[in-house]
């Protein structure tokens, strides 16, 4: 439609400067967030380095990233989720079922590796489809209807595997999965971890779904009487969520080189805590993929650090918790003074 | 002890940019029913507001039984004897009757709160006040009629001289209203002073001693009961010098395509058969009082809210729509009324909200967006509706509300819709952006677009509007052509005093 229509200047000019400042002073902000948790970071890698020998090594970091891929596949899927005011408590049992899953079809069904690997991945996004029926149509509170598909994925692996580990000794080419190393000195789960990312920022960024995702967490309702169909968006997003559960089932189970069924719970935690301190708002509408691949490394950087330096893991996930604190309480204090 | 309870004179009370109450006056005697009538705006809640504690007087002066009182908070309001019904309920659902009404009083032993007692006392006080209750109901359970007796006994459990009830029929039945009307006429014989805020006219000629009148924060004047005249009184609200403003010109309409038809359309608890028509390049005014269910006309067509029955033609053809994504694709776009929640995207930047509904438009392969095709898009918009923003990359809580509402309106030309439902165009928009505005809507129905335009404010209603639907209790109580209407005439037909007629 060209023919727009045309109408006098408005009697009160004089309005913009203000407005002018504002906006350039919420970019400066929201550029200060970005370097905030990025100079976290490097704070971090800077003291442990000084405080151990051992931590600053090539061997050293690379087992950081091995030990970050799993969470930060798992932060990448949830910060889609948390973008639009939800949250995804299953992605940590989530995870376990599709291992299993991924064993039950290599190992037992003696499948392909390319499709036992498909259908881990497919187990995940089915969970997530699950969740974002319920959510959407159903209108269960996403607090609620994750934490039930917590504990059915749970109770499945168990059931499925027989509460024992499922170990893929003899499935050839599993382990190079996540051990084998296509780019020299580089885990291959780590440059799945950074592909997904990229995808995952391409997704949030550049398609018209994650314009969505963060037009449904700024708020649903406008959205929805802007003639966006929001519920079928809405299980998009879990779905999604759930698909990158699957990639890190797939993943952990070729670390481990085993499907461990009782492993998993506690995993969703840490993958919240790194998009939050990513700066991703659980009130939604805001957040960054970058965010959350620096929120997850913050984690690593830390538990590796804390273990290094000898300290107890009891009181490494003191630290952890302090930090969360930190965290959020900084992001609390920004938008505090953004609201004025 | 002399009659008179309370006496109100002199109030004002200005709000940043509108003078809410202008030297409003009136008096409360003993066993007395004072009704307080006036249009949507015209301060009746502020004026009760203030008697209440809630809002602070910047002038005048109260004088309650007879001494100046000054009332400062909803505290010293309760405790003078002052005590008021809001429209919406603050009752907690999920406890019982006895519970509500003694909420933070509960009777105890020894720290423990006495439930035995406390149902005593409850049930004492319901048979004083003739309502039967069981005080250990849970409210939640309770009609809408029977909560509302329970804000009434809680209300009166404060000893309250005065009773405030704002709109207390509104969600009734009618014998249920009747319940009520028999409850206040013992109220009175207990000398109770009750002011009710209604805009039922013929509940005025059922229970009122007295009216009085307010008008765009001033106070019009007083008629005691052998005065009271439905037509005199509405007269008093409108004002008998309403000043003809600009009408549009009278178009030859008869003829022209009906793009909406709307029939038999209704909903579960408001709605009753509501029947009308849209014609090509028209602007259809919706005139009413609050909760006559205009909102809900527009919330039903679009398919926000479910409709119970009805059928829905758009262009000539029979439409089904269950949700606005239906709505936006047969190119219907609905302009809320709260603009700042339903909608704009305050948080994020003019372009998103310029887009939301059309960013289908601007996405490539695999939904990859092309940001530039969109970007020129808005701009483009912004410059043709003269939006003021520093860029389009600015965030959307900055702009004023004119601005704003020009950002919802660009959003429904990307989207290319051909029938616009605006809800309170100018809600919250200084004069200067308002007629840029109506300017925007004439130009839009010249082009051939059509718009239903939902309004509180009469003259806007009588400038903009080709014809107007005027509704009430939830039904099309008439449709009038432009020439054909006053603001007398809107407002028989909102208050339903009038015959119903097409």
């Amino acid at each position: 439609m060209n023919a727009t229509p045309v109408t006098e200047q408005s009697t009160r000019p004089g309005v913009t400067p203000p407005e002018k400042q504002g906006t350039a002073l919420s970019f400066l902000r929201a550029k200060l967030q970005q370097s905030l948790a990025f100079g976290t970071l490097i704070v971090l890698v800077i003291f442990f380095s000084i405080a151990s020998n051992n931590f600053f090594s090539w061997s050293n970091i690379s087992s950081i990233l091995l030990a970050t891929a799993v969470i930060g596949i798992l932060a990448l899927g949830t910060t889609f989720v948390i973008i639009t005011g939800g949250i995804d408590l299953s992605i940590g049992t989530g995870m376990t079922l599709a291992a299993v899953m991924t064993g039950i079809f290599l190992v037992n069904m003696e499948l392909p590796l390319i499709v036992g690997v498909l259908g881990g991945l497919a187990t995940g996004a089915l969970m997530g489809l699950i969740n974002g029926l319920n959510i959407a149509v159903l209108k269960l509170p996403p607090f609620i209807a994750t934490l039930a598909m917590m504990m059915i994925a749970q109770g499945l692996a168990l059931v499925i595997s027989g509460v024992r580990p499922i170990y893929f000794s003899g499935v050839e080419g599993f382990k190079t999965i996540a051990l084998g190393t296509l780019i020299p000195g580089l885990p291959n789960a780590v440059l799945i971890l950074f592909l997904l990312a990229i995808v995952a920022y391409l997704l949030l960024s550049k398609t018209i779904f994650g314009r969505y995702t963060f037009a449904i967490g700024s708020n649903e309702e406008a959205t929805r009487l802007s003639g966006v169909n929001t519920r079928k968006w809405l299980i998009t997003v879990y779905t999604v969520a759930g698909l990158f559960t699957g990639f890190a089932g797939v993943v952990i189970a070729a670390r481990l080189d085993s499907a461990q069924p009782q492993i998993g719970v506690g995993y969703e935690l840490q993958a919240i805590a790194a998009v939050i301190i990513g700066g991703t708002s659980l009130l939604g509408g805001r957040g960054s993929i970058m965010g959350t691949v620096i929120g997850a490394l913050i984690m690593s950087v830390l538990i590796n650090g804390l273990r290094i330096m000898s300290i107890q893991t009891e009181w490494q996930n003191v630290v952890v918790g302090v930090v969360i604190l930190i965290a959020v309480f900084t992001d609390t204090l920004r938008q505090r003074r953004s609201i004025t | 002890m002399s009659t008179q309870l309370l006496k109100v004179s002199g109030i004002s009370k200005s709000f940043p940019g509108v003078q809410a109450l202008q030297d409003v006056q009136f008096e409360l005697n003993r066993g007395e029913v004072l009704t307080l009538v006036g249009e949507n705006g015209a301060g009746k809640s502020s004026l009760m507001k203030i008697l209440s504690g809630i809002y602070a007087k910047d002038a005048g002066s109260i004088v309650f039984e007879g001494t100046e009182v000054d009332i400062d908070s909803p505290k010293t309001a309760q405790e003078l004897g002052i005590s008021i019904i809001h429209q919406e309920m603050n009752l907690m659902p999920h406890l019982s009757v006895a519970q509500n009404i003694y909420i933070g009083r509960e009777p105890r032993t020894a720290g423990f709160v006495n439930e035995r007692r406390l149902n005593r006392q409850t049930t004492e006080l319901l048979k004083r006040l003739g309502i039967t209750l069981n005080p250990r109901q849970t409210v939640g359970e309770l009609t809408v009629a029977k909560q509302q007796m329970v804000e009434i006994a809680k209300a009166l459990s404060f000893d309250a001289k005065v009773l405030i009830m704002d709109e207390p029929t509104s969600a009734l039945t009618d014998s249920e209203t009747e319940t009520l009307f028999a409850l206040i006429a013992a109220l009175k014989q207990n000398g109770t002073g009750i002011i009710y805020i209604s805009h039922r006219m013929e509940e005025l000629r059922r229970i009122a001693d007295r009216v009085t009148v307010l008008r765009d924060g001033r106070y019009i004047g007083s008629l005691d009961k052998g005065e009271i005249d439905i037509p005199t009184v509405i007269e008093m609200m409108v004002g008998r010098h309403i000043e003809e403003g600009a009408r549009p010109e009278a178009r030859e309409h008869a003829d022209d395509d009906v793009v909406l038809k709307v029939e038999g359309l209704g909903t579960r608890y408001l709605l009753r058969d509501i029947n009308f028509e849209l014609r090509r390049g028209e602007i259809l005014g919706f005139a009413g009082l609050m909760g006559a269910g205009r909102t809900e006309v527009a919330r039903a067509i679009i398919g926000a809210d479910p409709s119970e029955g009805g059928t829905i033609h758009v262009q000539g053809k029979k439409v089904r729509i269950g949700q606005p994504a239906d709505a936006v694709a047969h190119g219907i776009g609905y302009l809320s009324e709260d603009r700042k929640q339903l909608g704009l995207l305050l948080e994020r930047d003019v372009n998103t909200n310029i887009l939301l509904a059309s960013l289908k438009d601007y996405t490539g392969p695999l939904g990859f967006m092309r940001t530039g095709k969109g970007k020129q898009k808005s701009k483009g918009y912004v410059e043709s509706l003269r939006i003021k923003t520093p860029s389009i990359n600015s965030v959307t809580k900055n702009l004023s509300g004119g601005n704003q509402q020009k950002v919802v309106i660009a959003k429904w030309l990307a989207r290319d819709c051909d029938i616009l439902i605006f809800d309170e165009p100018t809600r919250g928009i200084d004069v200067g952006a308002k007629e840029e505005i109506y300017r925007l809507l004439n130009e839009l129905v010249a082009q051939g677009k059509s718009i239903i335009m939902i309004s509180s404010e009469l003259p806007e209603v009588l400038r903009l509007s080709h014809r107007i639907v005027v509704m009430a209790g939830g039904r099309i109580t008439g449709i009038l052509d432009n020439e054909d209407a006053s603001q007398a005439k809107i407002m028989d037909y909102a208050t339903n005093v009038a015959d119903e007629k097409e």
